[in-house]
């Protein structure tokens, strides 16, 4: 793709840049090579016009010969010497065409006398397109690797979001399989029921994972489907406490955002406490435009620290941190015996 | 130690149904009578004083103790199969002679085969006892908290709230905030368990938590005294001097 060439606008350009370059030649012609005023404006602009044309030619070998290449610039000089008496060549030819004409009669004699003045002038403006391109092509080069950069970051950014998508944590799905086993035999009718809840769970997982936005109620609604589970895990020590702002529902939130902070709870809260414990889900409109999340929940501070601490935790963050950025808030405290992660994000509808 | 061939057994899994699993699959065993459930490790390291099992079925996450708590407290009198969803802990539970670790949910086969096991160990005579701090000082991980048994209750503090230790024949006594627990470990193994950056061997029979160190004092000709913050004063071996030395800089 020639940069000139294939913009009509930079064509323009080039050659009404030639306009002054011919008006310099016509100047020389006259002052060094004692033409006639009439003579050199009849060489000076058809020349001019040729060699405009010839050195849009030069981009082709600029685009071959990378500028870093060490002989790059001597295989340029020896180009641009064999056009500049190429143009010498035209020249002649030109003025033996135009002395058959009275005006200009002896031309073809005098023309020799600006033989310097075009290899002089033929040389250096080669040279200087060549410089012209090596800098269009670096510019390219630029805008390329910048474009690149930002595809880069984009792909990483979505490659990101997609390894923090949480998986449903296995050691949950082993621990169901094993009360399920437990209550194939004594109670087969409650392990059915257990099963199904469990296939729910992870079916709307599977689904909702998938997207990259879901709405609040779809959200609840899994945490729904995931505390059935754990229930019959726990029994009477979880108790989820919700309280949801009417209307907040509608918004869209990350999939799996609030489940995975739900499970800590459970597992470094009432699963520590021997009498049970509660959790508390709290969602409303904060600040205008934000939507406020808090989970709670109480935990024994003297229970040993329990492996994988905290990787949900610190996923959900990535995640709000990689989607939102600094449009989010996300706030982590725990005092003695009570965990809290609160959170604002922009509410947002699809 | 037992008249007959039946196998006293604890369950302790902080989850009924889990608990329920492992009894059903024990009813075709004649020889195990289940005399105890527990729901947590402080009610298992009770039982197992007071109740004095052959076997132990011990989940690892529960609440109050974890299950490597319970087996430290517990000593190697009682044969332990772990059974739990983690696969993590698999090598540490052999490290601490687990006679085997069972990966919930398992077939009632998988569980015959852990007692087969079990029944080998229960008629010899334990092997060392189980040096479960150590144990998990080799995976990567300094003891967080000190589990300390004094009869039926169990204290728990941070180690870091530990002050120093005293080795006193099989047991090391474990000075914290001006208390004293005894707790049956070789000072040894309690050194590996804890971090050589805070606790430093001063003698053959005291460790020191190098926070607690306030001075240093001349003692006879070539010994010396560790002056801690609480006043207690504790012999200084030269090789401990030098290792002092060491981290307190110069500043005897």
């Amino acid at each position: 793709m020639h940069p000139i060439v294939n913009s009509f606008r930079r064509l323009l350009l080039y050659f009404s840049a030639w306009g002054p370059i011919s008006a310099i030649l016509l100047y020389l012609f006259a002052s060094v090579g004692g033409l006639t005023w009439g003579s050199a404006a009849a060489l000076a602009i058809p020349l001019s016009l040729y060699y405009a044309v010839v050195c849009l030619y030069a981009w082709y070998s600029c685009r071959n010969v990378p500028a870093q290449n060490s002989t790059s610039w001597l295989r340029h000089l020896a180009a641009a010497g064999v056009a500049s008496l190429i143009w010498i060549a035209v020249a002649k030819g030109l003025a033996i065409a135009l002395s058959s004409s009275h005006t200009f009669a002896g031309l073809d004699r005098q023309v020799t006398r600006i033989n310097p003045v075009l290899f002089g002038s033929g040389v250096f403006l080669y040279l200087l397109a060549v410089a012209m391109y090596y800098i269009l092509l670096s510019n390219e080069a630029a805008h390329e690797a910048a474009r690149r950069e930002i595809e880069a970051q984009a792909l990483a950014r979505d490659s990101e979001l997609k390894a923090l998508k949480t998986q449903v944590n296995p050691h949950f799905i082993f621990n169901c399989l094993n009360s399920i086993s437990a209550l194939t035999s004594s109670d087969p009718a409650t392990a059915r029921e257990m099963c199904i809840r469990l296939a729910e769970f992870l079916r709307k997982t599977l689904g909702l994972g998938e997207r990259s936005q879901i709405t609040l109620q779809e959200e609840m609604d899994l945490i729904h489907a995931y505390v059935s589970v754990e229930k019959m895990r726990f029994g009477a020590r979880l108790k989820l406490e919700e309280s949801i702002e009417p209307g907040t529902l509608v918004y869209s939130v990350p999939p799996l955002l609030l489940q995975p902070l739900i499970e800590n709870a459970i597992r470094h809260g009432i699963a520590t406490l021997t009498e049970g414990g509660w959790i508390r889900l709290e969602v409303n409109n904060g600040t205008p435009g934000l939507l406020a999340i808090k989970v709670e929940n109480n935990f024994d501070p003297e229970a040993p620290r329990r492996s994988g601490a905290n990787i949900g935790l610190k996923n959900v963050r990535q995640r709000v941190d990689a989607m939102y950025s600094s449009r989010a808030k996300f706030d982590v405290s725990a005092g003695e015996g009570h965990f809290q992660v609160s959170m604002q994000l922009p509410a947002q509808t699809a | 130690m037992r008249q007959d061939a039946t196998i006293r057994t604890i369950i302790v899994d902080d989850e009924d149904l889990a608990r329920q699993v492992i009894r059903e699959m024990l009813k075709t065993h004649a020889e195990i009578q289940i005399i105890g459930e527990c729901a947590n490790g402080f009610d298992a390291v009770k039982a197992v004083s007071e109740l004095k099992p052959d076997l132990m079925f011990l989940d690892v996450q529960m609440p109050k103790l974890d299950g490597f708590e319970v087996l430290e407290l517990i000593g190697a009198e009682v044969a332990v199969i772990f059974a739990t969803a983690y696969d993590e802990h698999a090598i540490r539970a052999f490290e601490v002679h687990a006679v085997d670790y069972l990966l919930k949910p398992f077939r009632a086969e998988r569980l015959d085969e852990a007692l087969k096991r079990a029944k080998e160990r229960i008629g010899k005579k334990p092997a060392a006892a189980p040096d479960q701090l150590a144990a998990s000082a080799r995976s990567g991980q300094y003891a967080e908290r000190m589990v300390v048994k004094d009869g039926t209750r169990v204290h728990i503090f941070p180690s870091a709230k530990l002050d120093y230790a005293e080795a006193q024949d099989d047991y090391v006594a474990l000075a914290s905030q001006g208390k004293k627990y005894l707790k049956q470990q070789t000072i040894s193994s309690l050194e590996a368990s804890l971090d050589p950056k805070t606790f430093v061997r001063v003698h053959r029979s005291y460790l020191v938590n190098l926070e607690r160190v306030s001075r240093l004092e001349p003692y006879g000709k070539d010994s010396h005294i560790a002056i801690l913050s609480d006043g207690s004063r504790l012999p200084v071996s030269r090789a401990g001097l030098a290792r002092l030395k060491e981290f307190l800089g110069e500043k005897t």
